[in-house]
């Protein structure tokens, strides 16, 4: 079967003002790229921010529930002598104890690791300047397990600390410097540090920010800040993610009985803001990718009016020999679909070659761009791209049809 | 030539010709303007029977345009009452005008009006797949260009490669090719030469012959004369039938 005559007639005006078409489907190509180049970043650092997340999402965080009716707890052999804890906060149970702790690490069997973790923040001396700096306290075996050490060794001594990398840069702080931790005009404890290692970068964490840290031994810290196996934090790390519910529910079972003793956070919330952050960014980006496609339809709908004007006497024929005004819609609608298609088309193409640079230059990694969550973008700035081209179609199709046949005829 | 005929048989045509193709009784065409209306028509009855040869004249201004649009379907009158083929076009949709200008008129018109995008054959070709949703299987639009002595080579040009003479003979097959009931021509010699002009007035002759309706309307008195009956008016007004 020979193609319908008015998809003929369509593509034959398109050839006939060849470079004119050209120009009009390039702004659909130059909006689809845009749209489908933006959204694919957006997805691969989506990706890439989520797996480098998931990475540490295998920690959960327990804290004490010192909002509302949490408050009461006191468990068995926990300590009311003085405490770090009351110098620091109207409330005294605003830490975990180690019958809390002992039952959290019942609770988590063999599914993890569990530490204890004390932390506080305190003014800081290094050399002449002064500053403030937040202190971890850990115990031994803990440190050796959780920290990774890049210079030096890790603190085993009640004087020695190790620091994070970026607080040693900050501070200008390297093996062997003195650290002065305590505030006199406070009336704490003032004792000087020996740093006798920095560790790796370990990058943001709920569990334990330690780059811009001080971290020493359980010893020191009780001493510094008072408050034995009163615990700021017990950190899970779980060995495998999937367990994350099932460990939730089951410290939640065994402390959180009568009342709610400890609340566990996860890192599910924050990838969620970061991912839904990371989405918005990419929206904002593809809206404004947009705006290319508001220039292009203009551009079409600027071709299709001057295609309209230019052939009112072959409207003004095609009607007088019984053309129906459909008909004649649907020979302009059809050269705006053309344009539309063949520009949404070749946007396509340039977009997986565009897109891929784009994202190997920004994000340094095209991992994850030939997933579903990535090309996705492609049909989608397609169909906007063809759709904005036919909505640009249809009032220039609309007036060519509804030309009045006689005065189309006069037209010279 | 042998075009397609409507009726060879001389007592069908007989019977045929008593059959009203066009009927204008009390037909006016007011065009309303700000500065007052223009009377195109002027409460013109006309009867124009089936397989007549007739020719509309009169002066510019006189109303043969707008009347030739009237009995064309491209447009309705104000009043009265305007019967094409015994269908009262006041009362027609444009799906059912431009059904009635698709399959019961076949236009012919002094500047061709060929369409510049189609080949001569795809000029012909045009109408008909309108009508039959299909191409052309059965060789009617290659008999009928041969008709009028446009040859397959020709055929495959576009109408601007084509002589005016050349281009009025495709346009004649185009309007033949629904086998319409009545052939409106509008000066289809006005931009010929005078040998071409006769070639056409020719054909259209011979078209009568065949039993075919042919409506002229012209201001030529030379071509006038050559159809079978004369219709002047002159201020929208029929002077003489």
């Amino acid at each position: 079967m020979k193609m319908d005559i008015i998809l003929q007639l369509s593509i034959r005006s398109i050839r006939l003002h060849f470079l004119r078409s050209v120009l009009a489907a390039l702004g659909i190509v130059i909006g689809v790229v845009a749209i489908s180049s933006m959204g694919m970043m957006g997805a691969n650092m989506t990706m890439s921010v989520t797996e480098q997340l998931s990475a540490m999402a295998n920690v959960l965080v327990v804290k004490a529930d010192t909002g509302g009716g949490g408050g009461g707890f006191m468990g068995p052999g926990e300590s009311s002598s003085t405490s770090k804890k009351s110098t620091s906060s109207t409330s005294t149970k605003d830490y975990l104890t180690k019958a809390n702790f002992d039952d959290i690490q019942r609770a988590v069997g063999t599914s993890g690791t569990v530490y204890p973790l004390y932390q506080d923040s305190d003014k800081i001396m290094v050399g002449d300047s002064t500053g403030k700096a937040t202190i971890y306290g850990m115990r031994d075996d803990d440190m050796a397990s959780v920290l990774t050490v890049d210079e030096g060794a890790l603190p085993n001594t009640a004087s020695s600390i190790i620091v994070g990398p970026t607080f040693a840069s900050r501070q200008g702080v390297t093996i062997g410097s003195r650290i002065t931790i305590g505030d006199a005009t406070q009336n704490e404890t003032v004792s000087k540090f020996r740093v006798v290692g920095i560790l790796k970068s370990k990058g943001m964490s709920m569990d334990l920010n330690s780059d811009n840290a001080i971290i020493m031994t359980e010893k020191s810290f009780v001493a510094q800040f008072g408050g034995d196996q009163e615990y700021d934090q017990v950190n899970v790390i779980l060995n495998n993610i999937d367990d994350a519910n099932k460990t939730k529910t089951a410290i939640t079972d065994q402390l959180n009985r009568k009342t709610n003793v400890v609340t566990i956070q996860d890192s599910s919330r924050m990838m969620e803001s970061i991912t839904s952050t990371v989405g918005t960014l990419t929206t904002f980006v593809m809206a404004i990718a947009g705006i290319s496609l508001v220039v292009a339809a203009t551009s079409i709908f600027n071709v299709m009016m001057m295609s309209v004007t230019e052939r009112i006497r072959e409207i003004g024929i095609l009607r007088s020999i019984g053309t129906q005004k459909s008909e004649v819609r649907k020979m302009f609608l059809y050269e705006a679909i053309i344009l539309g298609v063949v520009g949404a088309g070749i946007g396509a193409i340039m977009s997986l070659i565009l897109g891929w640079l784009v994202v190997l230059v920004i994000l340094g990694s095209t991992k994850y761009f030939f997933t579903f969550q990535s090309l996705v973008y492609v049909p989608m700035a397609m169909t906007i791209g063809m759709v904005i081209c036919i909505f640009s179609g249809v009032y220039p199709a609309w007036k060519a049809a509804d030309l009045d046949p006689i005065e189309a005829l006069r037209a010279d | 030539m042998t075009m397609n005929q409507r009726s060879s048989n001389p007592i069908v045509a007989a019977v045929m010709q008593q059959v009203p193709v066009i009927e204008l009784t009390d037909v006016s065409k007011i065009y309303p303007l700000p500065s007052g209306d223009v009377i195109a028509l002027d409460h013109m009855s006309i009867r124009i029977d089936n397989g007549e040869f007739v020719a509309i004249m009169g002066p510019s201004g006189s109303g043969k345009s707008t009347l030739l649009n009237q009995i064309g379907g491209l447009d309705v009158p104000t009043s009265g009452t305007l019967k094409i083929t015994g269908k009262n076009i006041r009362k027609m949709s444009d799906i059912k005008l431009t059904d009635l200008r698709l399959n019961e008129i076949g236009y012919i018109f002094q500047k061709f009006n060929l369409i510049p995008l189609l080949s001569a054959y795809e000029n012909v070709e045009y109408p008909y797949i309108l009508k039959h949703r299909c191409n052309d299987t059965t060789g009617r639009v290659s008999k009928l260009l041969a008709d009028v002595g446009i040859d397959r080579k020709m055929a495959k040009h576009k109408p601007a490669e084509l002589s005016g003479g050349q281009q009025q003979r495709v346009a004649i097959a185009r309007a033949l090719v629904n086998d319409p009931a009545i052939l409106l021509c509008d000066e289809p010699t006005g931009n010929l030469d005078t040998k071409t002009g006769a070639q056409i007035m020719e054909m259209l002759t011979t078209l009568h012959n065949q039993g075919r309706t042919v409506i002229i309307v012209t201001h030529d008195p030379l071509i006038g004369a050559q159809a079978e009956r004369t219709i002047r008016i002159k201020d929208g007004k029929v002077e003489n039938i």
